[in-house]
């Protein structure tokens, strides 16, 4: 299980810090898949790094924590930020957006395999045994073996992730982070690596969390979904039920603006665009762009809290709403 | 099939490379005013006193068929390059006259060889094991002093850094001779420390300045290699430190700095004619200075063109090499 | 300015005053009247610095201090005017190579890539040969930028090469603007700042040729260059005299400026690239 305990992170600027996440309070459970969507620009990837624990200049965490916590090998374990880095790999992995350059190019893929594998977790195995549990999780991932004698580049784009997301699963990790990764690939392609995936998931029965702009991807394998506005969650819910009723004017933009088969009607866009961190507007942050704003949306910051069993959002709106109904 | 044709490609780059050089080299000195013969038979006039008119032609004529300016000027070129690149016979040295300038030259090639070569790859290695040091620590004190002390170093020119090393080495310490003499005479012990000695000034000179370059442009580079994606992701698969220094950071830059190597040939060379024209050492900058000095034509076009070739085919050498490391080239 | 100023690293700052005081020297000093250091038995041979020659006089009887300043302002004009026509022709052969493409392209690489290639001094050294005797500084400025070229069309070559993809150049192309106007009011201001650093190398460049060629005795013999006042210094045996201010003031000279120029040019560089990392 991952805990956000009222995280809140900024980058150091010339001009001072620009706060990018903001007081985040949310748990990732064991044994689900976990989207994280919103516009680019929202702090997406930037919560991502500090879920990581990839904290350095100028990224820096302001208040709260991460909590990594979970079983291996019948061994309880748990890490806060700062600790989690130690577990990289064994315990939480992380798979980066599809791109050329991830990978070492002038190393072979089975040499950067070796790499990634811990010395206490060879034992004294031979170079030629460890690569022969290395053939046979890539054949079961439906991979063929010979990647391993391949350079990146001889690899096409899908093949390349596909690899990549073998290497980052290899050790069993209990958690693992994905970053847009079928973002750069085409259609046919992201399909194949999203039910990879949802296989690996199941089998496995580990966490994992998917970051992607794109709602399509969100929608076809998560089983919840948290969306980001400008540093913050707006709202967090079960996938199915957010699709069908999406409480956030924002996430019902987002959900508007996604083709249905069948439907012929004009798509809107969402006008406008994220307000800069820099200098974001007071009060609601999505003020600005909210079609039904109100005087005291645009003055106090909306608190994100459980409208429903299970549903989080963040809005005075459904305040108001809840209480006509009471 | 596409590493066949980087090999064509680079070959076919370094007979142009060649031609174009030797070609310029032979057109430039038509196109001066200035007309070799008639300097030498001023030399001579003004050496010898008046000659007669019958014997001057005659001299003259000799003269023009040694330089090689006989005929049309497409005659001459083709018999340039034919005698010239293809059997290196440049015609007789005219002040050592009548040995063939190439065989001069070919006594002297071996010294100024053993001497660059030497110093060039040293400080490659040097520079670069350095480099890399200073660009993994690269907020380390010891480091930054390194590199104070290569931008020191690197930007002065050659022949002023063997200047100061001459009076700093030779004659207010008296460590080193001034002139390099090498004693060919007494016995193959004799010889040996004769060449140490004569060579040791010159090759520290080339060494500072190469390997000052190489420790600056070695440390930006890993430092940017540092900053690569597949870095920072090797560090995100939890590979220690030690081990995404060699194989990620210094792999990669290793081989960048090896296209560097081919590119500064040149300059290198550049810089072994200076130094070695400096301590006088017996290599091809030396024989090149004295060949000014006695306006010896055939001798300085001789040691050009092989200088050309020379520098071209250690640039293919190192191109040539290039692909057997780099996975890139080999298998695309 | 003062901003420019605020955000330059140490090299860029310690290159520019190191620079500009040797600019100050070269084209400011140079213009106090002073008598002409060049004859000899102006003065009284072999003197001590004093206030009336900071610097003493040579064996020859001239001041050492304006040998200095004529010096450093004969070295640095020649490398300026070097620069400029190398740059100036690198920048044009880099542009037409870059856009034409095809085999204008291809012949104009195999050029310049010879002249990257091959040693230049040996053929610098064949060139003032011939010229011995007749030799002026606007020929020798003209030799030595045939070798100042090859370097900056390499780099506009490929600059041109990324940015004749980018988007303001074909919304320039298609928006209907002719070639040559895209390539005057989109591509060479572009250009211009790139070429700022290849111009200063180019400086440097030119000096370390000409002071190499007079170590030769090469350079032309009316000239009072940084090179030529050290190899004069070299030839009257200052070295053997202990006449440490003769040989010394232009040695150290040239090794300042050397390294103010360099560390102008690899500030500038890194000060380029962190404008463009924001």
């Amino acid at each position: 299980m991952l805990k956000i305990e009222n995280l809140s992170a900024s980058y150091q600027t010339i001009d001072g810090p620009v706060h990018v996440v903001k007081h985040l309070n949310f748990d990732i459970r064991d044994n689900e898949i976990f989207g994280i969507a919103g516009e680019s620009g929202c702090g997406k990837t930037t919560l991502l790094r500090v879920l990581y624990d990839i904290i350095q200049y100028p990224l820096s965490i302001d208040e709260g924590r991460v909590v990594l916590s979970g079983v291996k090998k019948g061994v309880p374990y748990e890490l806060t930020t700062g600790e989690i880095r130690k577990a990289w790999w064994n315990n939480i992995s992380y798979v980066p957006q599809a791109a050329q350059s991830v990978l070492n190019p002038i190393m072979r893929l089975k040499d950067q395999f070796l790499d990634s594998i811990p010395k206490q977790d060879r034992g004294d195995e031979s170079k030629e045994q460890t690569l022969d549990r290395v053939r046979s999780y890539l054949k079961e991932l439906g991979l063929s073996p010979d990647v391993l004698n391949a350079y990146p580049f001889q690899l096409s784009g899908g093949m390349r992730q596909r690899a990549i997301i073998a290497l980052a699963t290899f050790m069993s990790p209990g958690l693992i982070l994905a970053d847009e990764p079928t973002t750069a690939l085409d259609v046919v392609v992201q399909r194949g690596i999203l039910m990879m995936l949802t296989r690996l998931q199941k089998q496995y029965k580990n966490t994992l969390v998917i970051v992607s702009h794109d709602m399509g991807v969100h929608y076809q394998i998560c089983d919840r979904v948290g969306i980001m506005y400008s540093g913050s969650l707006v709202e967090l819910g079960p996938t199915a039920d957010l699709f069908r009723e999406p409480l956030h004017p924002y996430s019902r933009m987002l959900i508007g603006a996604l083709p249905v088969v069948g439907d012929k009607s004009a798509k809107e866009g969402i006008p406008g665009r994220p307000p800069s961190l820099k200098d974001p507007p007071p009060g609601c942050r999505f003020a600005p762009r909210c079609p039904r704003a109100s005087e005291r949306c645009r003055r106090e910051v909306p608190e994100f809290r459980q409208v429903r069993p299970g549903r989080f959002a963040a809005c005075h709106l459904l305040e108001e709403e809840a209480q006509s109904h009471a | 099939m596409k590493f066949r044709k980087y090999f064509g490609l680079r070959l076919v780059t370094w007979a142009l490379t060649i031609l174009i050089g030797v070609t310029f080299i032979f057109f430039i000195p038509r196109m001066f005013p200035t007309d070799p013969v008639e300097n030498m038979i001023g030399q001579i006039q003004s050496r010898s006193g008046q000659m007669d008119p019958q014997e001057m032609a005659a001299l003259r004529k000799s003269l023009r068929v040694q330089f090689g300016l006989e005929g049309s000027l497409w005659e001459q070129y083709l018999a340039y390059l034919w005698r010239g690149l293809l059997h290196f016979d440049f015609g007789p040295s005219l002040v050592s006259f009548p040995t063939p300038a190439g065989e001069i030259i070919a006594t002297y090639l071996p010294y100024t060889l053993f001497l660059s070569l030497i110093s060039t790859l040293l400080a490659w290695i040097i520079g670069n094991a350095i480099g890399l040091l200073a660009g993994f620590r690269k907020n380390k004190r010891s480091s930054k002093i390194l590199e104070g002390i290569a931008i020191c170093i690197y930007p002065v020119p050659y022949f002023l850094v063997a200047l100061i090393l001459q009076i700093v080495f030779a004659y207010l310490l008296g460590w080193f001779p001034l002139q390099s003499n090498i004693n060919a005479m007494g016995g193959t012990a004799a010889y040996l420390r004769s060449l140490f000695r004569a060579s040791f000034l010159p090759a520290l000179s080339q060494l500072l300045v190469g390997t000052g370059w190489w420790i600056i442009s070695m440390k930006s580079l890993s430092a940017a290699t540092a900053e690569e994606d597949f870095v920072q992701y090797a560090r995100f698969r939890g590979l220690a430190e030690r081990r995404i220094g060699a194989s990620y950071v210094m792999r990669n830059s290793i081989l960048t700095q090896i296209t560097a190597l081919a590119m500064s040939l040149g300059g290198a060379f550049n810089g072994a004619i200076m130094t070695e024209i400096i301590f006088s050492y017996p290599g091809v900058g030396a024989l090149i200075q004295k060949a000014i000095l006695q306006s010896d034509y055939n001798m300085i076009l001789g040691c050009i063109t092989i200088s050309i070739v020379a520098i071209s085919t250690a640039t293919l050498i190192a191109d040539l090499i290039y692909p057997f490391i780099d996975p890139r080239i080999r298998y695309s | 300015m003062k901003k420019f100023w605020k955000n330059a690293n140490g090299r860029l700052k310690a290159g520019m005053i190191i620079t500009l005081i040797f600019l100050i020297i070269g084209f400011v000093v140079f213009y106090i009247p002073h008598t002409d250091p060049f004859f000899n038995n102006t003065y009284p041979r072999k003197l001590a610095p004093s206030w009336e020659h900071p610097l003493g006089t040579t064996s020859l009887g001239q001041d050492i201090f304006w040998l200095l300043v004529e010096a450093i302002h004969n070295s640095l004009s020649i490398g300026l005017i070097v620069a400029t026509i190398g740059t100036v022709a690198g920048v044009l052969v880099g542009l037409v190579a870059g856009f034409s493409g095809g085999l204008t392209d291809r012949i104009l690489m195999v050029i310049t890539d010879t002249f990257v290639v091959i040693p230049s001094l040996p053929i610098l050294v064949l060139m003032t040969a011939l010229m011995r005797g007749s030799s002026t500084v606007i020929l020798l400025a003209l030799v030595l930028a045939m070798f100042a070229w090859a370097w900056p069309s390499r780099q506009i070559r490929s600059m041109a090469l990324s940015i004749k993809e980018r988007d303001f150049i074909q919304t320039a192309w298609f928006s209907g603007e002719g070639t040559m106007q895209v390539v005057v009011t989109e591509i060479l201001p572009y250009a211009l700042t790139w070429s700022l650093s290849n111009f200063m190398n180019a400086t440097l460049n030119a000096i370390a040729s000409e002071s190499s060629l007079a170590v030769l005795g090469l350079s032309p013999g009316n000239l009072l260059s940084l090179g030529n006042m050290i190899q004069w210094a070299r030839d009257r045996n200052a070295i053997f005299a202990g006449q440490w201010f003769w040989i010394g003031s232009p040695i150290v000279a040239t090794v300042l400026l050397f390294i103010g120029l360099f560390l102008l040019i690899t500030g500038y560089n890194d000060y380029l690239q962190m404008k463009r990392g924001r």
